[in-house]
């Protein structure tokens, strides 16, 4: 390699990301999620005046990778405490990231009224279809037959009732402006989900409302699998269930 | 200033914008509606931000959330409901004001005036080992006087702080001298604002190392220490009383009026009103069991603050109780017969 050849750089740790070594387990999508969300940031310029809401769950630390202002929630409370920052200070950006214990089992009170609110946040929304921290429990988002440490025989729908489906059950509320699903687990849907969380920003930016992406992740420790197998296992299974796409999208933002 | 005749709910809220409110958040119960209402009219049109959320519990996360100067009020049912967040308010050293204006319990109970959330208030915030610091007054002006001293006990310490009144409180109605508005000087370099300088601000209780979190504790333990000298109460006719009534909030005004009666027919009775429930004032008390010959609690509770008083006395004199609860009101009658009783057992002691 020629050292003084012109070179231009094509990729690199975006500045928000802070280089440090990771708490997550291999195979784990969170590290890609807070990626794409750091990228996001700085493409949109918003390190200045971003401010995040970290949940209970793996991702608690989620203030340990990203180099902005952040305020750690109670379980389920992060929409509530992303409400009182953003109606103090209007003109921040705001967004939380919580999983699936955490929205959509604990937090429902706080997701469905902060969207129904049109709370001018950015939701994200990691869909593993299992609790990761405290081992691999039964989610709302575990798949029927699904097997975790509280369903030994699978999940059982006359029991515990069918796997919640967030991004359809917030899209049509009138204050949500941009609800969308999608997967981290190829890279084609990466850069798809990377669209989506700038999207979801920009009509946060442009105060049309409330802005979710649910993006399909891996649990390989909770699920019992290796990484590859994980991400197999996602496609195959949870994609009948939980259909990518974008749900709803102003006009103004879409690609 | 002419006084306005004020209820106890709208003087806490009006003396609260008056002290730089910036934002509420609550949800609506009996008997302190009047509260939240006041403010859904005047806050917003002084630049605050008003906002009915889904549950107290929502609330109170949007009041950790708020990063200015904040309150939120509720009755006994609402505050169990925010114990959970006024943990993480505590272990994050975030300030707010949290009024809870005392219903009959436990459950449901009835909206009528009790004081059975001492315990809840004083003992605890939540899980954990964090504490609010607790303001009761006893008047319409006191609680107006005391929301101002509530907003900058909770700056100075950055820790939540409580005015603990009752359904009787918050609904009647006195004259009032309102305070002069201030824009409050703020040390805010802990809020997430998006745009401090230096490094990304975090708000969090979380230390997952053991050291860590004991040292969070330790912090807060001493800020509860230095709190000490917030301590504040009243005396009234101690000076050669036999019978001590130690009382709080509405109670300690129909004591008073018990220990003027008593007086009137001989007994020398006199009052210990407790003014901050956290600090308690127990030097104030050890020092007045050591003059007197006996000490009457009387509370609207099946007796909670006279665990504290009974701590303080720690055996110098006999502590005794009475209590109605249940959203009964004891009666200046009912509180001289029970002086008179104590009066005669050190009599015949």
């Amino acid at each position: 390699m020629r050292p003084e050849s012109p070179m231009t750089r094509v990729f690199g740790r975006p500045p928000v990301l802070i280089e440090t070594p990771t708490h997550y387990c291999p195979g784990c999508t969170h590290g890609i999620a807070h990626r794409l969300v750091a990228e996001v940031i700085d493409e949109l310029g918003l390190r200045g005046r971003t401010i995040g809401v970290a949940s209970v769950g793996c991702s608690v630390l989620a203030y340990h990778y990203l180099d902005v202002d952040f305020q750690q929630a109670a379980h389920g409370r992060a929409p509530a405490v992303a409400t009182g920052i953003k109606r103090v200070l209007p003109g921040r950006v705001v967004f939380t990231y919580q999983g699936d214990g955490d929205l959509a089992a604990i937090g429902t009170a706080e997701i469905i009224h902060a969207a129904n609110r049109g709370e001018r946040i950015t939701v994200i929304f990691i869909n593993n279809a299992v609790y990761g921290m405290t081992g691999g429990q039964m989610a709302p988002t575990t798949l029927v037959g699904m097997r975790t440490t509280t369903t030994p025989a699978g999940r059982d729908p006359v029991v515990y009732g069918f796997p919640l489906r967030v991004a359809e059950l917030l899209a049509p509320l009138p204050g949500v402006a941009y609800a969308s699903r999608v997967a981290l687990s190829s890279p084609a849907h990466v850069n798809r989900a990377k669209r989506s969380i700038r999207r979801a920003f920009q009509t946060q930016l442009d105060g049309l409302g409330f802005s979710i992406v649910e993006m399909l992740s891996t649990c390989p420790v909770g699920w019992g699998q290796t990484p590859i197998d994980a991400m197999r296992w996602l496609e195959a299974e949870m994609f009948p269930v939980f259909p990518l796409g974008e749900l709803k999208a102003p006009a103004e933002v879409k690609a | 200033m002419m006084p306005a005749f004020t209820k106890g709910n709208e003087a806490i809220a009006e003396s609260a914008i008056r002290a730089g409110l910036r934002a509420y958040f609550g949800y609506p119960v009996t008997p302190q509606s009047e509260l939240p209402e006041y403010l859904a009219r005047r806050l917003p049109e002084r630049g605050g931000v008003f906002l009915q959320a889904e549950s107290e519990i929502a609330a109170i996360n949007m009041v950790y959330g708020a990063g200015a100067r904040v309150m939120i009020s509720t009755s006994g049912p609402g505050f169990s409901l925010m114990q959970e967040g006024l943990s993480y308010l505590v272990g994050a050293e975030v300030p707010c004001v949290v009024v809870d204006m005392m219903r009959g319990g436990p459950g449901l109970g009835n909206i009528a005036p009790a004081q059975g959330d001492y315990f809840q208030a004083t003992k605890s915030a939540g899980h954990g080992d964090g504490r609010l610091l607790v303001l009761a007054p006893w008047s319409v002006q006191e609680a107006c006087d005391l929301t101002r001293v509530a907003f900058d006990l909770a700056d100075r310490y950055r820790n939540p702080v409580a005015i603990l009144g009752d359904g009787l409180l918050g609904q009647m109605m006195e004259p009032v001298v309102l305070p002069a508005p201030v824009e409050p000087a703020r040390d805010v370099a802990w809020a997430t604002t998006g745009a401090g300088s230096g490094p990304a601000r975090v708000i969090t209780s979380l230390d997952l190392e053991p050291e860590a979190l004991e040292a969070r504790n330790r912090r807060l333990q001493e800020k509860y220490r230095r709190a000490q000298q917030e301590v504040r109460w009243e005396g009234y006719r101690l000076d050669d009383a036999d019978v001590a009534v130690v009382a709080y909030g509405i109670s300690a005004r129909i004591a008073r009026t018990a220990v003027d009666r008593a007086r009137d027919e001989g007994v020398a009775a006199g009052l210990v009103r407790p003014i901050t429930l956290f600090p308690f004032p127990s030097q104030a008390v050890r020092d007045v069991a050591s003059r007197v010959r006996i000490v009457l609690v009387t509370e609207l509770s099946a007796g909670q603050m006279v665990e504290d008083v009974r701590l303080a006395a720690d055996g110098r004199v006999p502590v005794r109780f009475y209590g109605r609860f249940g959203g009964m009101v004891s009666t200046p009658p009912e509180i001289l017969d029970q002086i008179e009783q104590a009066a005669s057992e050190v009599r015949a002691a």
